[in-house]
């Protein structure tokens, strides 16, 4: 809880410091011309992703050798706090050349000036991604924001033991999904399919963009914020209902109860992404080998769509004076067999780059379901029928937000119609606050 | 002696309930004390039990972490204090250093600067000088947080974020310590012994660290420990001002060992352990300097 406040005062912070940016913001006019560099270029990247230094220390010994550009990460903590941080440091013109930003930051990002337009270099990268994925950094425009690093389609993962031993079959669609509760409620009553999480926006985010949500989209030159729609509504009032009927539990992730949980067999599902062996194999040692991953239920059985849970990108920023090698190394680190092999291998991440998806490193399905070996080639199909993600401005607001009404609707088993009404208002509210149109 | 002297006085305070006076108060106090010491045995536990389950929980490995009794020892410690050192080349141990020498030389020169300065406060009279106190207490009453991002800024139009120098500078003056340097001044060092040194022919500045300096000795120690212990543990300032992950302070990199990124787990047991081993200098620091700190507060207050 004080670390929701600590967030809430960081934000507050940065609003301190967009207004004191018209006393800062006389600095030198930046003419990041990259065309025109002469000699050795160095660059510094704040990233977050582990072992990302050795990567860049591939491209270092390789590539960048040859071009005379050298890449220095500089390792941060990931988090909407660092959104934060970067534009800071931008509105000081102190920003590092690279970052890393997850999608949903990017439209944060632009709309304060921190990154540049880089589709003159990178436009070329385009066809290594998936559609869904490349309109996400380009936010439906001409220009060219960032490059898709990894990205995150989402899928049910289940105990396959336990599914046997209670009798259950895999949901395919979400109100199968919500029998299974049941059913495993009557079987047994001390354990739970899955819990509702109101600790993981993000969770939200992606099951609503399933469902067919566009939160933020644009209306002529105005913001129009969809996250009252029909398809979040029918989401969160699906889990409200879950959670009202007491047939999943209301317990935040992430927590070390959650970790016993999924350890011991009290829950024996979980509604992740690709990414989930890594947290199972911290989170869940005992289990290993138990588990089995399946795409997940769909609201429409003929039309099978998934969201996508994290993954994030290589943004440019105005500050750099070298912004063309900062693409050039962008471009490479995400496009390059031999850097996404490494990527796979040293971060452990599940890279945007669809040529990248099922080969190399991830050739084999990961240690902890060594039981499902074509998890790879699974993962991949799944990830192709990604839903179109639409990100705004202030998606740190909405997220806040989801947190507090969503946990306290969550803990008072009281449904979330309420929670995501406070969620649209409080949205809106705050686009018009910091001064941008928005369409009714 | 006494005991006889309670035992005494206890039927008085049975029958003059309405006289205020002290004796007849005495054996109710020992009484009553089971009371306070039972408050003061559970607040104890609530303040010990945090850090007992940190002890116990750096001993255990990431696969006993979550699932053994929570106050069970495990058989990991050695595995993850030698995971903390590998992580990343050391830079755990880089992260400890920075951190002693953020809160050493912060503490020692805000130090030295509240002492300046409350001895300047306490001992001349200057115009303006009750308007510039005042100022002073208005900074104490500021959380040193909101400062953070307008520092930051000033900072950077001199092109000195992301040093050691930026965390370092802007906790030199501390408003807590000068008006604790102030108050402490005023009350240990007589008028009298500066006018006598004074009339000797001594000059101000000999004066200071002759006289004064050593009688404010047990209240800089005060100012230290707060600064030492306040710096140490600081997030938010190092965290706006630092990108240079080798220059993190303790707090800001155990932070990105547990903020990894979504498809990453957190990694709690080398958090816990470094927790642990992030305790120890604090603990150390106060062990060393405790008597010597309580006693001469004790006999400065008492002297004035």
């Amino acid at each position: 809880m004080s670390y929701a406040s600590y967030r809430r005062f960081l934000a507050m912070s940065a609003a301190v410091a967009l207004g004191g940016s018209v006393l800062a913001g006389c600095g030198s006019s930046d003419d990041g011309d990259a065309g025109a560099r002469s000699g050795p270029v160095e660059l510094t990247y704040w990233a977050w992703a582990p072992g990302l230094d050795k990567v860049a220390d591939l491209w270092n010994k390789g590539p960048g050798k040859k071009e005379q550009i050298t890449v220095t990460v500089k390792k941060q903590a990931s988090g909407d706090d660092l959104v934060t941080k970067i534009v800071t440091a931008a509105k000081a013109k102190q920003a590092p050349d690279l970052v890393q930003a997850e999608y949903q930051a990017l439209p944060t990002l632009v709309s304060n000036d921190v990154l540049a337009d880089i589709s003159d270099e990178a436009d070329g990268a385009r066809g290594a991604f998936a559609p869904g994925v490349w309109q996400q950094v380009t936010l439906g425009s001409d220009a060219v924001y960032a490059i898709p690093q990894d990205s995150g389609p989402m899928m049910f993962y289940y105990r396959e033991d336990l599914f046997e031993k209670y009798g259950l079959k895999v949901p395919a669609t979400w109100d199968e999904f919500a029998e299974t509760a049941r059913a495993l409620k009557k079987k047994a009553p001390d354990k739970d399919l899955t819990t509702f999480s109101a600790n993981d926006s993000g969770l939200f985010a992606g099951l609503a963009q399933q469902a067919g949500a566009r939160w933020w989209t644009t209306e002529g030159d105005k913001w129009k914020v969809g996250i009252d729609d029909a398809a979040t509504r029918k989401v969160a009032d699906f889990w409200g209902g879950l959670v009202a009927e007491d047939v999943i539990d209301n317990q935040p992730m992430y927590t070390p109860a959650w970790n016993k949980a999924l350890n011991t067999g009290q829950q024996i599902g979980w509604v992740s992404a690709v990414w989930a062996p890594g947290t199972l194999t911290t989170a869940a040692p005992d289990t290993k080998g138990k588990w089995a991953m399946a795409p997940l239920p769909q609201w429409t059985a003929s039309k099978p769509a998934t969201g996508s849970w994290g993954g994030s990108t290589t943004a440019v920023t105005n500050d750099s004076e070298h912004k063309a090698a900062a693409a050039a190394f962008a471009t490479w680190l995400n496009t390059d067999p031999k850097a996404l092999a490494a990527l796979a291998e040293e971060s452990g991440i599940y890279p945007a780059a669809t040529a990248a998806q099922t080969g190399g490193a991830l050739a084999e399905a990961p240690d902890y379901f060594s039981n499902q070996p074509d998890f790879y080639t699974e993962a991949a199909a799944i990830a192709k029928t990604t839903a179109p993600a639409a990100w705004g401005p202030n998606v740190n607001v909405a997220y806040t937000t989801f947190k507090d009404a969503f946990g306290r609707a969550a803990k008072n088993k009281s449904g979330f119609g309420a929670a995501l009404t406070a969620m649209q208002d409080k949205t809106v509210a705050d686009l018009k606050k910091n001064g941008f149109g928005v369409a009714r | 002696m006494t005991a006889v002297a309670v035992r005494k006085s206890a039927p008085a305070a049975g029958s003059t309930p309405g006289t205020a006076q002290g004796p007849p108060r005495r054996p109710r106090r020992s009484r009553a004390g089971l009371l306070p010491s039972a408050a003061l045995l559970l607040g104890a536990a609530y303040c010990l039990l945090p850090v007992i389950w940190v002890v116990v929980a750096a001993t255990k490995g990431s696969d006993e972490l979550f699932s053994t009794f929570t106050f069970l020892p495990g058989t990991g410690f050695a595995d993850n204090l030698g995971d903390l050192t590998a992580y990343r080349d050391g830079v755990f141990w880089q992260w400890m250093v920075n951190s002693g020498f953020y809160a050493g030389c912060g503490a020692l020169l805000s130090t030295a600067v509240s002492a300046v300065s409350g001895y300047a406060l306490a001992m001349y009279r200057f115009r303006g000088r009750e308007a510039l106190f005042n100022i002073l207490l208005a900074g104490v009453l500021m959380p040193p947080v909101i400062l953070a991002v307008p520092q930051y800024l000033l900072l950077a139009k001199v092109e000195l974020t992301d040093s050691y120098l930026s965390v370092l500078l802007p906790l030199i003056l501390s408003p807590y310590g000068v008006y604790l340097a102030r108050i402490y001044a005023a009350a240990a060092v007589p008028a009298d012994v500066v006018e006598a040194a004074r009339m000797d022919g001594a000059g101000e500045w000999r004066i200071f660290t002759r006289i004064g300096l050593p009688m404010m000795v047990p209240g800089l120690v005060t100012v230290f420990l707060f600064q030492f212990t306040a710096i140490w543990n600081n997030f938010l300032l190092p965290y706006i001002m630092l990108g240079d992950d080798e220059k993190f302070p303790i707090t800001l990199g155990l932070f990105t060992l547990l903020a990894q990124g979504s498809n990453q787990p957190s990694l709690y047991t080398l958090v816990i352990t470094g927790a642990l081993l992030a305790v120890v200098p604090l603990i150390a620091l106060f062990l060393v300097v405790q008597r010597f700190w309580s006693l001469d507060l004790l006999s400065g207050a008492v002297k004035s």
